[in-house]
């Protein structure tokens, strides 16, 4: 049977629900079943996706392996799904990071089921949102998305978890708010969802509408999905349900919290804001370039202030993602050019990437947490003899995350930082700042966690740490691998995505 | 002329009622057997209409069926059902069936679920009024509309009255009656007006539908004629009446009430309203489009404020309702599709609602949420229901809810985008207590006092929950279910409406 | 054609001279006979007129003393089913059901109603009424040993006299402008007369203190909660809708033959009088405690809800309107059957418990829910709810307000009707909702007479309710006779 035959991305969409409709019935106490079920059901949608990846061709323009399905017909939205060289990158992402996810989740020994489910169902959400073409579905799953997360985080999240998600609850839906009825707005006046028609038109409208001029209606709404997507990637001063949700969450839920969810925000700025808004993407570019250095400056000296390891990383992820819309910034600033395309080629590789190592961080600091039982960087010191397979991989993991030359960091901040430097030169060189500060609180990590005078409540009796599990590195390894990988060898992605973009603005 | 379809389901209920009250006091399982045979019955007869409509890709007045009632006056027992009222009549077989199911009492005084006070006569009311909802949504004569409307509504005193919450319900069950009875006999009063102004002596809608009155006509009477039918689908500032009457009803009765009889106010505005005097809806439109938003976001509000676990769900369904006529008042086709779904998606969602309520309500005797904790440790069935329920009432997508919300607010961009724009913010509030109430109620730890007496769900109960969800999440992942049905009864009131 | 005419009034009187006759040869104890042959004398009476006394078309007989119409005999056969039930009721009442003076009074009251529905002529009128009257006095004041009853007949009395003094005065001023006593022939010669028209409206007032008086119309209304709660009641019951019953139809006959030219007037004192009826009943039956005097005012209401139908038969225009007229005749039908049945538990509740009070009827549907149940049928019927008679009655007369654009007064009604349901319901509400250990779990005999009277109201009730086009036919083939 030929694999490409079968509908790809629907499977690749709806097996971790079917799945997880299965697993509804399977009876809770076997523990063990469900993880691997669990687990395995996960692994198709990835197989499928390295099917796509293979079978993709960069070169054509458009999307590929496109289906479609009625659904809603009476106002105009279909189950539309396609992938371009920007959605299979993430899908893959994604795809990858979930059955890792699942495996670094063997550990939950509470309501093992109910924790499985909602975890896949989370998998057929964010999937949703990388493979819709149509904006009505897009907006169904970037919110569906939404109900696993909070629960992962309200019932299997430590100690101030009601407050964490409830904040994550209603900033998300209080932010997407405006995109849906921008999103309605389209609707009723192409009377369909299908994002390339609406691309096409909306560029065309002139005139007034809704009896203002139609610029005005344009820069209203292009707010309105800014904030809807600046608040998910998530851009100062809209990121501050993101430490309080990271570090609460479990440590599978941080982990897709930070690899995909934050994608997600910034996915949308590619996929619907520049391509609808570039106008008005242009004139406010600026403005976003402010916020994205004061998201990577700011979010540098958070990170530097934490105590806590998990709210450090969490910080760390607001000062990544503040790079991503950096180059998006300078690609809305000078749409076409040769800088704008290289700063756009690191923004997504550097989604990419940040999705690997701050799923890699998160999960070593719930590996530490599962073991000490506390996160506070105060009580740690000089465990690296201790454990010095973790603190190996901690340091590697760091190391990529810091953005050292020959790991992935390095390849897309560069990249962000080469495009942006001729377009928006003030903004770039402040980043560079932050840059350094992002040097300064990683190596704080590790000097307090590692290094330093041994706090000898670690190394004797029951306290004694113990080392990584192999089933934890097998989480690592697939992760650290792609971060060499892509810090020496960046080609073989870069040249999807490098093409998408010059074929996407 | 066909199978009598729907005088079979309008009068099963009735003749079950009778027959109930011929049971012998003491039978009370066999009572019970009989009332859910009954309910079985009108279900699967309210799932055969629907699936024969939608399968056959029906359209316009189908199953009709017409009996001389009264001559002198025109006066006939039309029945028959469209796009719109097919669905609520497969609500209302809904809600029959599952709030028997929820009101199966169990004689153990250690299980206190379901209704143990005189079920005989519990059921014989509620069929009663379950015959009434049938009726209007089954009737295409105006005049037998309003006959089966007061059917509907007088039961209701008594059920609240006798097996209601005792602190409320004497003064809840008045008011509601007296409220809703006013409503009613204004809109008679405009009905009838109708019937003489048309000078056609009859009172079948279908011919009235044609009868073009005169604009200052309609004019006049919209206003008292849609009013008078929306308190009972309540509409701000006329809602006051329902969530004292939810919060004082036995559960059942408020699965009913918030489920049915609040459909039976907004069906009816939209078919005697606006679909015999079109020129007056559109004159009015904005009025009912204003006190539509103000009731959206109010009892969104009200609801967040709420630390009564019922009155929380109560005034949410004021503020439902209100996209119901939200979606009615922009008069366009997507906001009355999606109040025809909306009225289906609401009522299945607050029956679970109050479904879910009356479980914790029995068994921990209070409803004050912040006394709640751990319920889901209890009844992981009813916090999972309760749960889909709210993500259904926040407007979930994947779920009915939104399928039904998202056409009505495209609607109101259509006509007054700053509305929509106003009463997008009660998604945000729903959210915040359907998520907050979601935490508080069922989890965390059992309080102290709780432990011990707090009995699992019967299986009546898991049965009810799960029937309900499986609407909610069907409806919401194949809206195709429901929406071309919609859509023929819609394209006939944009038709009497003048292709607006 | 004379006899036929008459054919239920000969029955009747022939039934009474058969309980005077057989009275004395039945010992006192088995006399409660009386009462099953009355009964069935009455309902035989109806099925043999029904048989064999059908009018055709209107013709006048007698002399021009009576008028044979549909209208007339629509009433008659009420008011037979009326006397019956209200015998059977009155069977259980101890100190009186073997009392053979009782039935032949009733008889008597009975007959005279026949004749009113029917007379063409004033003298042949006034003889009725007080034919009706007379009996009436003698029975709400029966209870001898009761002061209440004594009270309530000599009220009745007094009030019921000076009335009919006034009506005399009104009749004999008629007889005096137009020089005849028949009314079919005075509407020509009074406008030949070409009296002034305040002289006419003089006339239709003294006339309507009169029959404001037998249906206790706001204001001649006062004597009606005192007599209803001193009377038996039974007899109240019969009070309260046959002889309302007639009174009206009395009041459409003179009004619509008489006076058709100043319509208009009239029309508009009626409509006055029927707001300020329905309001008034309504408002002080708020305040009752005494379930009689509940049902007093609660009658007084519904007085004012029929006026609204009368008002409504004159068009702007002067024309007359024949639904305004059948739905009259139709709200008559089902308010005494309603009423009665209303009174039929009361009674029933007494005989057991021996008060009227709304508190003592706590528990009653536990210890007897059919009999709570047919309560629930009545009140819910006097109410307008369906699937009870009272709610077509009700949509009747208001549409006939409607359509004649008297919309102010049917506004006036449909709160009415709202307040209305508001005591209704609290009766209800003691029935239904408060319980009284005590009594629950004592048995409730129901007399034989008084379960088939209220099986057979109730359904009544409840088919007036539902299946009501034969019954409305009847009520506008009644008022038909006018046309």
């Amino acid at each position: 049977m030929d694999v490409l035959s079968l509908p790809l991305l629907s499977l690749i969409l709806f097996v971790p629900s079917i799945a997880a409709l299965v697993m509804l019935f399977f009876p809770a106490q076997q523990v063990k079943l469900i993880r691997w079920t669990a687990f395995l059901s996960s692994l198709i949608p990835f197989g499928l996706s390295l099917v796509l990846w293979f079978n993709f061709d960069p070169n054509q323009p458009g999307h590929q392996f496109v289906e479609k399905y009625v659904w809603y017909e009476a106002i105009g939205s279909s189950v539309h799904l396609g992938v371009d060289g920007l959605s299979l990158t993430m899908v893959l992402l994604t795809t990858l990071l979930t059955p890792l996810a699942i495996l670094a989740s063997f550990s939950i020994t509470d309501r093992v089921k109910a924790y499985m489910i909602l975890f896949l169902f989370l998998e057929t959400g964010m999937l949703g949102v990388f493979l819709a073409l149509d904006l009505l579905i897009f907006f169904v799953f970037w919110e569906i998305g939404l109900v696993p997360m909070y629960f992962l985080i309200n019932q299997w999240g430590s100690a101030n978890r009601n407050y964490a998600s409830i904040k994550f609850m209603i900033y998300t839906m209080a932010g997407s708010l405006g995109l849906l009825l921008g999103i309605q707005l389209l609707g009723v006046l192409f009377r369909t969802f299908d994002l390339q028609i609406i691309v096409t038109e909306w560029n065309n409208v002139e005139g007034l509408l809704l009896g203002l001029p139609v610029e005005t209606v344009k820069r209203v709404i292009f707010w309105a999905f800014v904030v809807a997507f600046a608040i998910k990637v998530p851009v100062w001063p809209f990121h501050t349900w993101l430490p309080d949700a990271h570090t609460e969450a479990p440590t599978a839920g941080s982990m897709i919290l930070a690899g995909v969810l934050l994608k997600l925000g910034a996915y949308g700025f590619l996929r619907l804001v520049l391509p609808l808004y570039p106008q008005q993407a242009q004139e406010y570019a600026g403005a976003l370039a402010f916020l994205a250095v004061a998201a990577i400056v700011f979010g540098a000296f958070a990170a530097y202030g934490q105590t806590d390891f998990k709210r450090l990383v969490a910080y760390s992820s607001v000062n990544h993602m503040g790079f991503v819309l950096l180059g998006i910034a300078a690609a809305a600033k000078a749409t076409g050019t040769l800088d704008a395309n290289i700063a756009l080629n690191g923004a997504v590789l550097q989604m990419f990437n940040h999705g690997l190592s701050a799923a890699g961080m998160f999960f070593l600091v719930g590996v530490i947490y599962e073991r000490a039982h506390t996160r506070n960087l105060k009580d740690f010191g000089g465990i690296f003899p201790i454990v010095p397979v973790y603190g190996s991989i901690l340091i590697f993991t760091s190391m990529a995350s810091l953005g050292l030359p020959g790991l992935a960091g390095f390849v897309s901040e560069f990249l962000v930082v080469r495009g942006a430097w001729p377009i928006l030169t003030v903004y770039t060189a402040v980043a560079m700042l932050g840059l350094l500060f992002t040097g300064a609180y990683v190596l704080k990590a590790i000097r307090e966690v590692l290094h330093g005078p041994l706090n000898e409540h670690w190394a004797h009796g029951d306290h004694r740490l113990s080392d990584i599990y192999p089933r934890e590195v097998l989480v690592m390894a697939p992760l650290m691998v792609l971060l060499l990988w892509i810090g020496v060898y960046p080609v073989w992605i870069l040249d999807v995505i490098n093409k998408a973009m010059n074929m996407l603005f | 002329m066909n199978f009598p379809v729907l005088s079979l389901i309008v009068f099963t209920p009735m003749v079950a009622a009778v027959l109930i009250l011929l049971m012998p006091a003491e039978k009370r399982n066999e009572t019970r057997a009989l009332a859910l045979a009954a309910a079985t019955f009108a279900l699967l007869l309210s799932i055969w209409i629907y699936a024969t409509y939608l399968i056959r890709g029906l359209s316009g007045y189908q199953f009709v069926e017409e009996y001389e009632w009264l001559p002198a006056l025109g006066l006939k027992l039309i029945f028959g059902v469209d796009g719109m009222s097919a669905p609520l009549v497969l609500l209302t077989g809904i809600v029959m069936f599952t709030g028997v199911l929820i009101s199966w009492g169990i004689d153990d005084p250690h299980t206190p679920t379901g209704i143990q006070e005189r079920p005989r006569e519990f059921f014989a009311f509620l069929f009663i009024l379950a015959s009434g909802v049938f009726g209007v949504f089954a009737s295409l004569d105006l005049f037998m509309l309003f006959f089966f409307y007061e059917i509907a509504v007088f039961p209701m005193y008594l059920l609240i009255v006798i097996w209601g919450w005792v602190v409320t319900r004497e003064y809840a069950a008045m008011k509601l009656t007296l409220y809703l009875f006013i409503g009613s006999v204004i809109s008679l009063v405009g009905a009838l007006a109708m019937y003489f102004q048309s000078g056609m002596n009859t009172f079948d809608m279908r011919l009235l539908e044609q009868a073009n009155f005169p604009t200052e006509f309609q004019i006049f009477w919209f206003l008292p004629v849609f009013l008078g039918f929306a308190v009972l689908g309540g509409i701000w500032p006329f809602h006051n009446w329902s969530p004292d009457g939810h919060v004082a009803a036995p559960t059942a009765v408020s699965m009913f009430h918030a489920g049915v009889l609040m459909k039976l106010g907004a069906f009816a505005a939209l078919r005697v309203g606006i679909m015999l005097l079109p020129e007056g809806a559109k004159y009015w439109s904005w009025l009912i489009m204003t006190l539509a938003a103000i009731g959206v976001v109010y009892g969104a509000y009200i609801a967040f404020v709420q630390t009564d676990f019922k009155y929380m769900v109560g005034f949410s369904s004021v503020s439902h309702m209100g996209l119901v006529m939200l979606g009615f008042s922009t008069l366009t086709r997507e906001g009355l599709l999606g109040s025809g779904i909306q009225m289906f998606s609401h009522g299945v969602m607050t029956a679970l609602f109050f479904a879910v309520v009356g479980m914790v309500y029995d068994r921990a005797h209070t409803r004050e949420i912040p006394e709640l904790e751990g319920m889901h440790k209890v009844m992981p069935f009813a916090s999972i229901g309760f749960i889909i329920g709210g993500l259904v009432s926040m407007g979930m997508p994947g779920f009915s809810g939104f399928v039904a919300e998202f056409p009505i607010f495209m609607g109101v961009w259509k006509t007054q985008w700053f509305v929509a724009v106003i009463t997008s913010i009660s998604i945000v509030i729903t959210a915040g207590y359907i998520m907050r109430n979601v935490r508080m109620v069922f989890f965390g730890e059992i309080p102290e006092k709780f432990h011990g007496h707090l009995p699992p769900l019967t299986f009546m109960d898991e049965l009810a929950i799960v029937f309900l969800c499986l609407f909610m999440v069907g409806l919401g992942l194949f809206p195709s279910l429901m929406v071309p049905m919609v859509q023929t009864g819609v394209d006939h009131i944009l038709n009497l409406l003048g292709g607006a | 054609m004379n006899l036929i005419s008459v054919l239920p009034e000969i029955l009747i009187l022939a039934i009474g001279i058969l309980i005077l006759i057989v009275e004395p040869f039945w010992k006192p104890e088995d006399r409660h006979g009386l009462g099953w042959l009355t009964a069935g004398g009455l309902v035989l009476t109806a099925l043999v007129s029904l048989l064999f006394g059908r009018p055709s078309a209107p013709e006048l007989v007698w002399g021009g003393m009576l008028r044979f119409d549909w209208l007339g005999f629509f009433f008659k056969m009420l008011f037979l089913f009326g006397g019956a039930a209200t015998v059977l009721f009155l069977m259980g009442v101890e100190q009186i059901n073997r009392r053979g003076e009782v039935y032949v009074l009733l008889l008597a009251s009975l007959l005279g109603m026949n004749l009113m529905v029917s007379s063409a002529n004033l003298v042949m009128l006034y003889l009725a009424i007080e034919t009706t009257s007379i009996p009436l006095y003698v029975l709400a004041g029966f209870l001898r040993t009761d002061d209440k009853s004594t009270e309530a007949g000599f009220k009745y009395l007094l009030f019921g006299v000076m009335a009919s003094a006034v009506m005399l005065y009104g009749f004999s001023l008629l007889v005096g402008f137009s020089g005849t006593t028949d009314m079919y022939a005075m509407v020509e010669a009074l406008r030949r007369s070409g009296l002034p028209l305040f002289s006419v409206i003089g006339v239709i007032l003294l006339l309507l203190v009169g029959f404001g008086f037998k249906v206790a119309a706001v204001p001649f209304h006062f004597w009606a909660p005192d007599v209803y709660e001193g009377a038996p009641t039974p007899i109240a019951g019969f009070l309260s809708t046959a002889s309302k019953a007639a009174a009206f139809v009395v009041l459409l006959r003179v009004f619509l033959v008489l006076f058709p030219l100043e319509a208009v007037q009239w029309s508009l004192v009626l409509a006055i009088l029927a707001a300020l009826t329905m309001t008034l009943g309504n408002l002080l039956a708020l305040a009752q405690k005494n379930i009689k005097r509940l049902l007093a005012y609660s009658s007084i209401a519904h007085a004012g809800y029929v006026l609204i139908g009368v008002a409504a038969i004159s068009t702007e225009s002067g024309e007359f309107f024949a639904f305004s007229i059948s739905s009259v005749a139709f709200y008559l039908l089902v308010y005494l059957v309603t009423n009665l049945l209303a009174f039929g538990v009361v009674i029933t509740y007494y005989r057991v418990v021996g008060s009227d009070d709304i508190p003592a009827y706590n528990g009653l549907s536990w210890r007897h829910p059919w009999l709570a149940l047919a309560l629930l049928a009545a009140l819910l019927s006097l109410a307008g709810m369906p699937p009870f008679g009272g709610f077509i009655a009700k949509v009747v007369i208001f549409a006939a307000a409607i359509k004649v654009g008297l919309i102010w007064l049917a506004v006036v009604g449909v709160l009415n009707s709202i307040v209305g349901l508001y005591y209704y319901l609290i009766v209800l509400k003691h029935v239904y909702l408060y319980r009284n250990e005590a009594l629950e779990g004592q048995p409730l005999p129901i007399p034989g007479p008084y379960a088939i009277a209220l099986v057979v109201l109730a359904l009544g009730v409840l088919l007036l309710g539902t299946v009501f086009g034969p019954w409305f036919s009847l009520a506008e083939g009644a008022a038909a006779a006018f046309f």
